[in-house]
C-alpha cells in the first residue's frame, strides 16, 4: 500500500483556479490523490451527496485475418473521466476526454450545475476530501502490456490459425480469426474516502468458418477469452480449435431445419450457461429492481427456482473473462451467492442500486468505458454443478433437442428471453439422431426457472459479451450440462 | 479556429515532422445530454463533451497503418501518427485502401437547420410531463422503466494529405417511452415509441407519447396463437430492421470476404418480387442530420439498390468499387478495414401490384410491429431467421395482441414472396418503408 498525499491545508474556493497539481499524465498513481480531493471537497461543498471520480487510460489493438492474409490491425488509444453526482436518489453523470485538473473541474461543475447546486461564495473555505491510503491492484500487473504479443506474432499466431482450418474443413467458402487485447487502467476517487487504482488486461481470440455446398450453408464460431494472461495468444491451441469448427460446420452443412414445438431440451454446458445469465442473471441486478422489470424484486428469500439449481456470480473466476479485482467504483469484487437450491439468496448491486433499492453493494458495478456511469452488472455468473451424469440426462429423454452450441439472446423488460441455438441435434429415446438449424429458445424467466430440473457434474465456464445499461462488458457464462423440462423451439 | 480546424493543422505540422507523407483522417466532436425520469423526478443525467479521430498513414511501401484515439490534442495527435505508422509494417499488401477519387469532389446540397440546446431543467419537464401523461392514460400502465430525452451537437470532418478537407455540422435530439402494464393475473405487456428531431423544441413528444400509449393499450388484450404458417405483415420498422439484418446481400465488401448471400454476378438478377424498389438515400428529407459525406470524404447520395425486384447497385467503399469496378457511393466507414453499411434506406413500391390488400379486409393474417433480439435470431450467412416479435393476429381489421410467438424463414424466399407493398410509407428513425405483405412465414407460438 502508498499512503495518498495528506490534505493540504483547506483551500477558499478562490485559489481553487490558480491550484497547480503534479500529478503524472501517463499513469494513474498516488499523485492524483491532491487534486482529486481538492475537487471533491468543492462538490461537497456545493452541497452534493456523494461524488465519485472515474478516470480511464486505455490501449487497445484488435488484428484480423481472413483466409490468407491480415485484413486489419487497429490500434486505438483512449483516455477520459467522469464524475457522477449524487443528490438524494438522484445522479447526474459527465463525461470529458480531458482529464487535466481543469477539465475535471468543468465536468463536476457541470454535474452540479445540471443538479442544481451552487457553489459557495468564492471566499469560503473548501473542505478538501480526505482519501483512504492508495488501493493500488494494479502494481503486479505493471509489465503486462508490455508482455502481451506484438503486432508480428498477432499476425503470425491468426495466419497460422487460419491455415489450420483450412486444413481441417471441408467445403471451405471462407475463414476467420480475430483477436483483441484490451488494456485498462483505471482510477476511481470519490468523496467517502474511496481511491482505488487497477489495471485489466482482457483478450479474446475467435474463429469463425463458413462452409457451403450448394444451397447448403453452415457457420460456426468459437471464442476463447483470459484476463490476465499476457501469453494468452501464444499459448491458444489453434489446432484443436479448427478441428473442432471443422466438425460442427461439416455436421451443420446439411441439416435440416428444426421444427417448432415444445421440447424437453439438454443445454450443453461452457456457453450453454447463456440460458441463465438472460433468462435470469439480468433479472437479478438492482438496475431491474429500480425500473420494476423484474419478476423477483421481492422474492429474496423464496424459492424461485428448481430444488436442484444453485448458482454463482463471481468477482474473480481464476482468469476468467469477467474476472476484475475491483469494479468500477473502486469496491473489491464480491463472490456472491445468487440462488441456493432453487432459494433466492441476493441481488448484484452497484452503488445507485444500493441507494435506491437499499440492497448492499456486491462489487458488481461495471461499465463498459469512461463515457458510461457504472452499473450493477454481471461477471462471471455460473449454475454450480449437479448430481446427475450426463447419460441420466439424456436417458430422460424420449423426443427432445440437445443444444450444443448456443448463439446469443437477451431479455426483455417483460421477463421474456430468447437465444439462438447455433448447433442442435434432435435426441430421440436418449440418443442423437441428427443436427438441426434454425433454432430459437423463448420463454418466460420465471417459468423456466422451474423447469431446469436436472445438472450434471461437468461445470465449464466461456467468455461472454454482454450489452445493457452501462454498455458492453467481458462476462463469463456457464454451466454444466442440465436439462429443461419444456421449453418453446421456434423455428419453420 | 474550429476544432477540426485545429486538428487538422496539427495533424499536418505533426505528420511533416513525424516524415509521415500520406495521411487522412477522419473524426468527430460530439456535445450531448441526455435525462431519464422515474415517476416524476429526474433518475439520471448524462452530460459528455468528447472527440475522437482515426488517423491512417501509408508508408513508403505503401502500407497502411491505422489508430483511433481519443486524444485529439497534439500530444495524443503525434500518438495515434506514430503508432499508425507503427502498424503501418504489418498493412495488408493487397487491395490496400486507398484515398477516395471523390474525396475532394463537390458536396451535395442540402438543407440543413441546426437546433439550439434546452436547458437540462427543460428536458427534464418535458420527459416528466410525457411520463405522467402515460401513466394517467390507462389503470394498467405502471410505469415507464425506459424513457429518455437527449440532445446532441455533432461536427465530423474528413481531411488528408493531398489537401481534402470537408466538415459539417448537424444537431438532433430524440425522446423514447417505454411502457410496462400490470393487472391482476394477466403478464406484464409493454408498448413503446420513438421520435427523433433535428432539436428538443421540434421533437413530437406528443406523437411518441400517442403512439407509445395506443400500442401499450392495444397489447392489454393478449391470447396464444396456434403454430402454423400465417400471411405476415411487416411494419415499416420491421421490414427495416429485417432488411438490413441481410445487409450483407448488398454489401460489396461482404461479397468480397464471400461473406454475403450474393456474389459479384448477382447484379442485375431478380432477387426479390417486382413489387419491390430499395434505396439507399442519406439526403432523403426524412432523415434527420443527414451526413453530405462518409468516412473516406466520398459524398453521399440516392443510390438505387433493388429496383422492381432487380438487384442494381452495391453499396461501395473507394476500396471495393475499384476492386469491382464501380464507383464508391459514399457508404464506407474508415478503419483498418474499411466497412461499407447503409446510411437511410428507402423501401418502396416497384412495379404496380395487380392486387392491393388491406388489413380491414383480410382474415388470419400476422401484423409484425416490431422484430426483437435480431442479434441472436438472424443467421446473415445463411439467410435464415428466426425471431421473437410484438405484434397482432388480425380478422378484417380487429386487431388481437399475441402474447409471445417467434416468426421464422429464409430472408431470400421471403424477398420472392412479396405479395403486396403498401403505398403509403412512414419516416421512420432508420428509414422510410411501406408495409410489406409476405405470402407466408412460420410462426411458432407458445
Amino acid at each position: 500500500m502508498t499512503l495518498a498525499v495528506p490534505p493540504l491545508t483547506s483551500l477558499r474556493l478562490q485559489e481553487i483556479p490558480n491550484q497547480t497539481y503534479q500529478s503524472a499524465t501517463d499513469r494513474f498513481d498516488a499523485s492524483w490523490a491532491a487534486p482529486l480531493s481538492t475537487l471533491l471537497g468543492l462538490g461537497r461543498s456545493a452541497g452534493a451527496d456523494f461524488i465519485e471520480f472515474f478516470l480511464e487510460r486505455r490501449n487497445y489493438i484488435s488484428c484480423m485475418a481472413e483466409d490468407d492474409a491480415i485484413t486489419s490491425i487497429s490500434p486505438s488509444l483512449t483516455t477520459g473521466a467522469g464524475v457522477r453526482v449524487f443528490k438524494g436518489k438522484s445522479d447526474c453523470y459527465v463525461s470529458t476526454n480531458d482529464v487535466s485538473f481543469h477539465g475535471l473541474k468543468a465536468a463536476l461543475e457541470k454535474g452540479l450545475s445540471i443538479m442544481g447546486l451552487l457553489l459557495p461564495a468564492t471566499s469560503a473555505y473548501v473542505p478538501e476530501v480526505t482519501l483512504e491510503m492508495f488501493r493500488d491492484y494494479g502494481k503486479t500487473k505493471e509489465n503486462w502490456l508490455a508482455n502481451c504479443s506484438t503486432m508480428q506474432v498477432m499476425g503470425d499466431v491468426l495466419l497460422g490459425a487460419n491455415a489450420s482450418v483450412e486444413k481441417a474443413a471441408k467445403h471451405l467458402q471462407a475463414r476467420r480469426t480475430a483477436y483483441f487485447r484490451d488494456w485498462q487502467e483505471v482510477l476511481v476517487a470519490s468523496s467517502d474516502g474511496t481511491f482505488a487504482r487497477d489495471i485489466r488486461l482482457t483478450q479474446s481470440v475467435g474463429a469463425n468458418v463458413l462452409c457451403a455446398d450448394g444451397e447448403h450453408r453452415s457457420s460456426i464460431g468459437q471464442r476463447l477469452g483470459n484476463t490476465s494472461d499476457p501469453s494468452f495468444l501464444t499459448a491458444w491451441d489453434y489446432g484443436t480449435t479448427a478441428e473442432e469448427l471443422a466438425e460442427s460446420a461439416g455436421k451443420m452443412l446439411y441439416a435440416d431445419y428444426v421444427e417448432s414445438g415444445t421440447y424437453p431440451i439438454i443445454m450443453a454446458n461452457h456457453f450453454g450457461g447463456v440460458i441463465f445469465h438472460e433468462a435470469c442473471g439480468h433479472l437479478l441486478e438492482t438496475t431491474q429492481i429500480e425500473r420494476g422489470t423484474t419478476p423477483f424484486m421481492d422474492k429474496k428469500g423464496e424459492k424461485i427456482a428448481h430444488e436442484s439449481l444453485t448458482a454463482w456470480d463471481e468477482g474473480r473466476s481464476n482468469e476468467s473473462f469477467g474476472t476484475i479485482d475491483m469494479d468500477d467504483e473502486g469496491m473489491p469484487a464480491q463472490r456472491t451467492l445468487l440462488i441456493e437450491n432453487g432459494i433466492l439468496k441476493n441481488f448484484l448491486s452497484d452503488r445507485a442500486g444500493s441507494v435506491r433499492t437499499g440492497h448492499p453493494r456486491t462489487g458488481s458495478g461495471r461499465r463498459q468505458n469512461y463515457t458510461f456511469s457504472a452499473a450493477s452488472r454481471m461477471r462471471n455468473t455460473f449454475i454450480d454443478t449437479g448430481d446427475h451424469s450426463l447419460e441420466d440426462l439424456f436417458a430422460s429423454i424420449e423426443k427432445g433437442i440437445y443444444c450444443k452450441k448456443m448463439g446469443g439472446g437477451s431479455v426483455g423488460a417483460t421477463g421474456q428471453f430468447n437465444f439462438a441455438v447455433d448447433e442442435a441435434y434432435l435426441v430421440e429415446n436418449g440418443k442423437i439422431t441428427r443436427p438441426l438449424k434454425g433454432a430459437t429458445l423463448i420463454g418466460e424467466a420465471v417459468d423456466i426457472m422451474q423447469k431446469i430440473s436436472m445438472c450434471s457434474q461437468d461445470l465449464s465456464l466461456a467468455p461472454g459479451f454482454c450489452g445493457s445499461i452501462s454498455g458492453n462488458v467481458y462476462v463469463t457464462v456457464g454451466q454444466p450440462h442440465l436439462k429443461v423440462d419444456s421449453i418453446t423451439v421456434g423455428g419453420r | 479556429m474550429s476544432k477540426v480546424t485545429e486538428i487538422s493543422s496539427n495533424a499536418q505540422t505533426i505528420a511533416q515532422r513525424l516524415g509521415i507523407a500520406k495521411y487522412d483522417i477522419y473524426g468527430a466532436t460530439t456535445d450531448s445530454t441526455s435525462v431519464q425520469v422515474d415517476k416524476g423526478e429526474p433518475k439520471q443525467v448524462k452530460a459528455s463533451n468528447r472527440a475522437s479521430v482515426t488517423v491512417r498513414v501509408w508508408n513508403d511501401q505503401g502500407r497502411l497503418g491505422v489508430t483511433s484515439t481519443t486524444d485529439v490534442d497534439e500530444r495524443g495527435l503525434e500518438l495515434a501518427l506514430k503508432t499508425a505508422a507503427e502498424a503501418s509494417a504489418f498493412g495488408a499488401t493487397e487491395h490496400i485502401p486507398d484515398f477516395s477519387p471523390e474525396a475532394t469532389a463537390p458536396l451535395p446540397e442540402v438543407d440543413v437547420t441546426l437546433a439550439e440546446a434546452a436547458p437540462v431543467g427543460t428536458l427534464i419537464e418535458r420527459l416528466v410531463t410525457a411520463e405522467q401523461a402515460l401513466l394517467q392514460a390507462h389503470d394498467a400502465i405502471a410505469s415507464v422503466p425506459y424513457n429518455g430525452l437527449a440532445q446532441s451537437a455533432t461536427e465530423h470532418f474528413y481531411v488528408n494529405s493531398d489537401g481534402a478537407q470537408r466538415s459539417e455540422e448537424r444537431t438532433s435530439a430524440s425522446v423514447y417511452l417505454y411502457t410496462k402494464t400490470e393487472q391482476e393475473g394477466r403478464k406484464p405487456r409493454s408498448g413503446h415509441a420513438v421520435r427523433i428531431g433535428v432539436g428538443p423544441d421540434n421533437l413530437d413528444i406528443d406523437g411518441c407519447l400517442k403512439e407509445a400509449t395506443d400500442k401499450t393499450l392495444s397489447h392489454l388484450d393478449y391470447e396464444k396463437i396456434e403454430s402454423g404458417k400465417y400471411r405476415v405483415v411487416f411494419s415499416p420498422e420491421a421490414f427495416l430492421s429485417l432488411i438490413r439484418a441481410f445487409g450483407n446481400l448488398y454489401n460489396a465488401q461482404s461479397i468480397l470476404d464471400k461473406r454475403s448471400l450474393s456474389t459479384a454476378d448477382s447484379l442485375n438478377s431478380a432477387i426479390a418480387s417486382p413489387l419491390l424498389s430499395v434505396y439507399d438515400d442519406a439526403l432523403h428529407a426524412g432523415n434527420v442530420g443527414p451526413e453530405t459525406f462518409d468516412g473516406e470524404g466520398t459524398p453521399t447520395r440516392r443510390l438505387p439498390i433493388i429496383e422492381n425486384g432487380v438487384l442494381t447497385n452495391f453499396l461501395h467503399s473507394a476500396g471495393t468499387a475499384k476492386r469491382m469496378g464501380a464507383k464508391p457511393t459514399g457508404h464506407a466507414s474508415i478503419g483498418a478495414k474499411v466497412s461499407v453499411g447503409s446510411n437511410f434506406l428507402h423501401i418502396t413500391q416497384g412495379q404496380p401490384p395487380e392486387t392491393s390488400y388491406s388489413l380491414d379486409a383480410e382474415d388470419n393474417v400476422i401484423l409484425i410491429d416490431e422484430l426483437q433480439a435480431l442479434h441472436a435470431g438472424v443467421n446473415a450467412l445463411q439467410g435464415s431467421f428466426s425471431l421473437p416479435f410484438d405484434g397482432w393476429l388480425v380478422q378484417k381489421g380487429q386487431r388481437t395482441s399475441i402474447e409471445s410467438a417467434t416468426v421464422a424463414g429464409d430472408f431470400r424466399q421471403l424477398l420472392q414472396s412479396i405479395i403486396y407493398v403498401s403505398p403509403e410509407e412512414d419516416i421512420t428513425p432508420s428509414g422510410v418503408a411501406p408495409h410489406v405483405w409476405v405470402e407466408e412465414l412460420s410462426i411458432t407460438g407458445e
